[in-house]
């Protein structure tokens, strides 16, 4: 009888996420449509839909066409690196408050594109990818060095925390100090420092989709060993899960997610805290589901939030970034102030 | 009490240095002159206008910002626990830009004015929101990551909705730098960190039991919370003005006094932290006067990468000798 009722709850579950996962679809979707209104002048649905199907070179449709259009794509898979990649930072860490921002990982990649545009005079997103990806492997690397993770124990989350943030003040601040020995490097880092998805196109895009898609692969064949990890490393080590391994992809995955998140549409902070923090709520502890939802969710947080930063301000835009850092904080504040943060 | 006056003895050997070299050599000799006031013309002005403020400047705010992070660093009982952490170097950034962009006045005053007021408003926000029954040390980090990612922001829109020019202008202040301090700015405002280093000296006693902990502290007839409050707004106090002077030299206040700790051992006294912090910056500032032929970088750019490196490998080493 017990066994019944336990798989009877577990079906019940099984239930309550794929109809949230469902609805989370559904939002999506409504957050497309939305997007490709809302802008310096919005449209109806219906010449959004005449501008996809019977495009007649209006101003309008071009505007959909050429701007938007392109613009909510990046949102969709910009947003669902970052989700991911912090589903998998906070799982291979085991730290619940792992961010690629707060672990130095978008600081590493702004260092580097600032180096590129200071002292290799690039000027193209898809020359900043490079070494935004660069950036961002470096950062990962270092940061899991410094704070002990090349040992054989796992390294304690507050340790992980801590370097991070430390090596993304060193390098965030080196960042300035180039930025100040070139005003014309300070202007094109400027805009792409804060984090934005105006002004790209699909085809600064399709040099870093392939990365990305490795990165999401990478990441869900992960997501059984993380599971174990998520146990305890004994317990995991038990399990015939290569612990040395495991971490090491990971580090690739979240390098790859983040860093060609970044290199499209500059440091964005705090999806990848949010996201997977909230849908563990639904999901549980399971990581394929945490993984599946935070790339859905991600998504239609930047978007939204990308949608606030095109109308509250018109016709000025507010970047990205700077909504998802003002979404961000609070959370990342009212999560350290419970008594425990939410664990794994 | 010797590291200490070694610290001391390097200090005057690079103040001196600095005033004796530069674009136009001066000997010992003529800079002994020019600070008896025997000296006239050219000697006079280089010497005592313009390099003598630089360096004490230097001494002074450097002194300030290793007291203010000794204080802070044993109130949240974390090394990492300094203004540049929780959000003091934002904060008056943001302040200082909103004067900057916002009013268009560049006068001395209001800048200044808005540093301070922008870093005390940050600092009291973050330790508020951090105070949960008494704020622990990885709490305080993590609210004040959070608060400085949100003035980043504000900061960064500024920057880009203020005027070009305007905006790098602002944007060099947010990397300390004492080039452009004059002696009108540096006397007043090295009156006042000296007095606060000496209330600060004063209260160092129950600084070092509130680091065994708040019971022990009370036992040892220290009122607590009267004490921390006092101590943190020293603390703050000299964090604001060099910083209202010469904008954020960042890690200064962090890495003085860990690296005070390790030359002169556990000191009762905040006077190691004081002199590791005016040696800091001194060293910072000439270094950055020389670094690049032709250049003068700003002194935050060179204290922050030697303090962030230093800072790097004070956590690498912590992780390999107790891997937690």
């Amino acid at each position: 009888m017990v066994v019944s009722g336990r798989s009877v709850q577990q079906e019940g579950q099984e239930q309550a996420r794929t109809a949230g996962l469902l609805i989370l679809l559904f939002l999506l979707g409504g957050g497309v449509v939305i997007s490709l209104m809302v802008g310096a002048k919005p449209l109806s649905a219906a010449t959004v839909w005449n501008a996809l199907t019977a495009f007649d070179g209006s101003y309008d449709h071009t505007a959909v066409q050429e701007a938007r259009v392109p613009r909510t794509i990046l949102s969709l898979v910009v947003g669902g690196a970052l989700g991911l990649s912090g589903a998998l930072i906070q799982a291979f860490t085991r730290n619940p408050l792992a961010d690629p921002g707060i672990l130095g990982v978008n600081a590493g990649a702004a260092f580097a594109v600032a180096a590129g545009i200071g002292l290799f005079s690039v000027s193209t997103i898809s020359g900043y990818m490079w070494f935004a990806f660069g950036g961002a492997l470096l950062a990962t690397v270092a940061v899991y060095i410094i704070s002990g993770g090349a040992g054989r124990m796992s390294p304690a989350p507050v340790q992980i925390t801590l370097a991070g943030v430390a090596l993304g003040a060193v390098l965030s601040g080196i960042t300035a100090v180039f930025r100040m020995m070139n005003s014309e490097a300070f202007s094109a880092m400027l805009e792409w420092s804060v984090g934005s998805l105006a002004r790209r196109s699909l085809s600064d895009l399709v040099p870093v989709l392939p990365f990305i898609l490795v990165g999401v692969v990478l990441t869900l064949a992960l997501s059984p060993a993380l599971n174990a990890v998520a146990l305890g490393d004994d317990r995991a080590a038990s399990m015939g899960v290569n612990i040395q391994r495991t971490r090491l992809i990971s580090l690739l995955g979240v390098t790859l997610l983040a860093g060609g998140a970044t290199a499209i549409a500059g440091p964005i902070g705090f999806i990848g805290l949010m996201v997977p923090h909230s849908v563990r709520w639904v999901t549980g502890p399971d990581q394929r589901w945490i993984f599946v939802y935070s790339i859905v969710a991600a998504p239609l947080l930047l978007l939204v939030s990308d949608i606030i930063g095109r109308v509250l301000m018109p016709p000025a835009e507010i970047p990205v970034g700077i909504i998802t850092a003002f979404l961000g904080a609070p959370v990342l504040i009212v999560l350290i102030r419970r008594k425990k943060a939410s664990g794994l | 009490m010797v590291a200490s006056l070694v610290m001391c003895g390097v200090i005057v050997g690079i103040a001196t240095l600095s005033l004796m070299a530069g674009t136009m050599q001066v000997s010992v000799a003529d800079v002994l002159r020019a600070l008896n006031g025997q000296a006239e013309g050219i000697i006079h002005t280089v010497v005592v206008e313009w390099r003598l403020p630089r360096a004490i400047a230097a001494i002074v705010f450097g002194a300030g910002l290793g007291v203010s992070g000794a204080i802070f660093q044993s109130l949240t009982k974390n090394p990492l626990g300094s203004p540049d952490i929780i959000g003091f170097s934002s904060g008056s950034y943001t302040g200082a830009l909103l004067v900057l962009l916002g009013t268009g006045s560049i006068s001395f005053i209001a800048v200044a004015s808005g540093a301070i007021v922008g870093g005390i408003g940050t600092a009291i926000l973050v330790y508020v929101l951090a105070f949960r029954g008494g704020s622990k040390g990885f709490r305080l980090i993590i609210v004040g990551i959070a608060i400085s990612a949100m003035l980043s922001s504000v900061n960064s829109i500024l920057l880009l909705r203020g005027e070009a020019g305007a905006a790098f202008t602002a944007a060099a202040w947010g990397i300390g730098s004492l080039n452009e301090v004059s002696r009108e700015q540096v006397t007043p405002a090295s009156i006042m960190v000296i007095v606060i280093i000496a209330t600060a000296m004063l209260q160092s006693r129950p600084l070092r039991e509130m680091e065994l902990g708040d019971d022990t502290a009370r036992a040892h007839g220290v009122s607590v919370e009267k004490s921390r409050i006092l101590l943190m707004a020293t603390a703050v106090a000299l964090t604001a003005i060099p910083t209202a002077v010469m904008g954020p030299a960042t890690f200064v206040a962090l890495a003085a006094p860990q690296m005070a700790k390790r030359v002169a051992g556990a000191s009762r006294s905040l006077f190691p932290a004081a002199a590791m912090g005016a040696l800091l910056l001194l060293g910072a500032d000439f270094i950055a006067q020389r670094l690049i032929r032709g250049t003068i970088l700003p002194v935050g750019a060179v204290t922050l990468s030697l303090g962030g490196l230093y800072l790097v490998w004070l956590l690498f080493m912590q992780a390999r000798r107790k891997p937690l």
